[in-house]
């Protein structure tokens, strides 16, 4: 049973393709990450599943409950932060669970502040805290952490996965940063080329998944190839 | 300090007054003193009459104002979410807006007579068009981003405007409203100018016609007075509605 399913999908621009006759599945439960040059394409793939963007071609669906988190908060910001997550309930269940999202995210004692308030590190714990609210199967992740610093995004990478542990969610999330997609996916995919399609495909061995301990140098290699990085000092001859 | 600053203009402007009546610089029927508008103040005060031309300005403004903002949020509304709308009603009220506003009395006074409603319609054109101009910019200029977050929740249609576009709105509805007020105030002096028994406009045109200028500036004054209050109570409410907003001042 797959939980996403992107068949030869196509989104063009003013004409422009950005990809075409894209394929890939997410099975349920699976983590899938997907790395890739900026403008390849990536955050337009997650915004086909959404609905935010109507395909040129081709399905992109998604089975079940989404929730989305976009690189920016985004939060409403005439709501504090407990209003914020309550926004996305929708009936007393949800509401109810409200307080609890918070405790996860570690945000009870922010929760009557305002957004204008907040870090830049909180503030998107509360747009995943108003994600999680709904209890989403699927989770699509729009480089979430990418506008943090250094520390902050181990810490939410931290959370982010035990969320996703705890949620049994199925999660695709797009980033530029080749150790994050190492340390939350079971999957990675590489998009590149113009039009985009999929470059690589990597599988994180089973023994390393979610720990910053373990040693991925060949994996690491592999995907920054593929990104077209070298990983090496440039030599100079002198 | 900059209270102090902001106090040395009116000051010396009220010395030169004091000067040029006490020196006889200007003749009396021309420019009242200040001890003589004071007078008129309190000789209109004892008799009643301060309080009736005052209770029948503020009426008049506050009816009139309050027509305009209901209208303006109505068809605001409806022009801002609509494209259909917008289409249907936008051209005719920017055609609407570009004839100056006092154009209109002479029709007002054709079809309503010299009574009430007359004045307040003057007043409620002339208050609407700030109020709808920036509440449909405000609607049109909310954040797509935000836009987009409800359509993830799923979030649309009626919802999508309560609770998303309406209240991202509101910082443009009352600027809207607060400009609104002192175009009301500005309508007011014209439709009272023309035909009125009472009120501040009225003042002025009876100050004119028994050449009492301490009666005419006993007006202007009130007038300073209150449009300044209004427009205060006016910042209160936005201070207090709109605390959330991340701007620089």
């Amino acid at each position: 049973m797959n939980a996403i399913n992107i068949e030869r999908l196509t989104k063009a621009f003013d004409g422009k393709p950005v990809f075409v006759d894209l394929d890939l599945v997410v099975a349920q439960g699976e983590t899938v990450a997907v790395l890739g040059p900026s403008g390849c394409g990536k955050s337009t793939l997650l915004r086909c599943i959404a609905g935010l963007e109507r395909p040129t071609g081709g399905t992109a669906r998604a089975e079940g409950d989404v929730g989305y988190v976009f690189q920016e908060p985004r939060l409403l910001p005439w709501l504090n932060v407990e209003k914020n997550v309550r926004f996305a309930a929708r009936d007393d269940v949800e509401r109810a669970r409200v307080g609890g999202v918070l405790g996860l995210t570690g945000l009870h004692d922010a929760a009557r502040l305002l957004p204008k308030q907040l870090s830049g590190g909180m503030a998107q714990r509360t747009a995943l805290a108003r994600t999680l609210v709904r209890n989403p199967s699927i989770l699509l992740l729009d480089e979430p952490l990418a506008a943090l610093d250094a520390l902050r995004r181990m810490d939410l990478q931290a959370a982010l996965a035990s969320i996703i542990a705890t949620l049994y969610a199925t999660a695709l999330l797009v980033t530029h940063d080749v150790d994050e997609a190492l340390y939350l996916a079971d999957r990675i995919v590489v998009l590149g080329g113009s039009p985009s399609r999929i470059e690589t495909e990597l599988v994180v061995p089973l023994n390393a998944r979610r720990r910053r301990d373990a040693d991925l140098t060949p994996e690491r290699t592999t995907l920054l190839r593929a990104l077209g990085v070298e990983d090496h000092l440039p030599s100079f001859s002198i | 300090m900059r209270i102090a600053l902001a106090w040395i203009v009116p000051v010396a402007l009220l010395l030169l007054w004091i000067a040029a009546g006490t020196f006889h610089w200007v003749q009396s029927y021309q420019l009242a003193t200040p001890q003589g508008v004071f007078e008129e103040l309190v000789s209109l005060g004892s008799r009643g009459l301060l309080a009736k031309h005052i209770l029948a300005s503020v009426d008049r403004v506050f009816t009139g104002f309050g027509v305009a903002l209901a209208l303006a949020i109505l068809v605001g509304t409806i022009v801002g979410l609509s494209r259909t709308g917008e289409r249907l009603l936008d051209p005719t009220l920017q055609a609407i807006r570009a004839v100056p506003s006092l154009a209109w009395v002479p029709l007002l006074l054709l079809w309503m007579g010299i009574g009430e409603s007359a004045k307040i319609t003057l007043i409620a054109i002339g208050a609407f068009f700030p109020i709808y101009v920036n509440l449909v910019a405000g609607i049109h200029g909310v954040d797509r981003k935000l836009v987009e977050v409800a359509h993830t929740l799923g979030v649309r249609g009626i919802a999508l405007a309560a609770r998303v576009i309406l209240p991202a709105t509101l910082p443009s509805l009352l600027v809207g409203a607060r400009i609104g007020l002192t175009q009301a105030w500005l309508f007011l002096v014209a439709a009272e100018l023309l035909a009125a028994t009472r009120g501040l406009g009225f003042m002025l045109t009876e100050g004119q016609q028994i050449s009492r200028p301490d009666e005419i500036l006993s007006a202007i004054l009130l007038l300073a007075v209150f449009g300044k209050l209004s427009e205060m109570g006016m910042r209160v409410i936005e201070a207090r509605l709109t605390g959330w907003t991340d701007s620089f001042r």
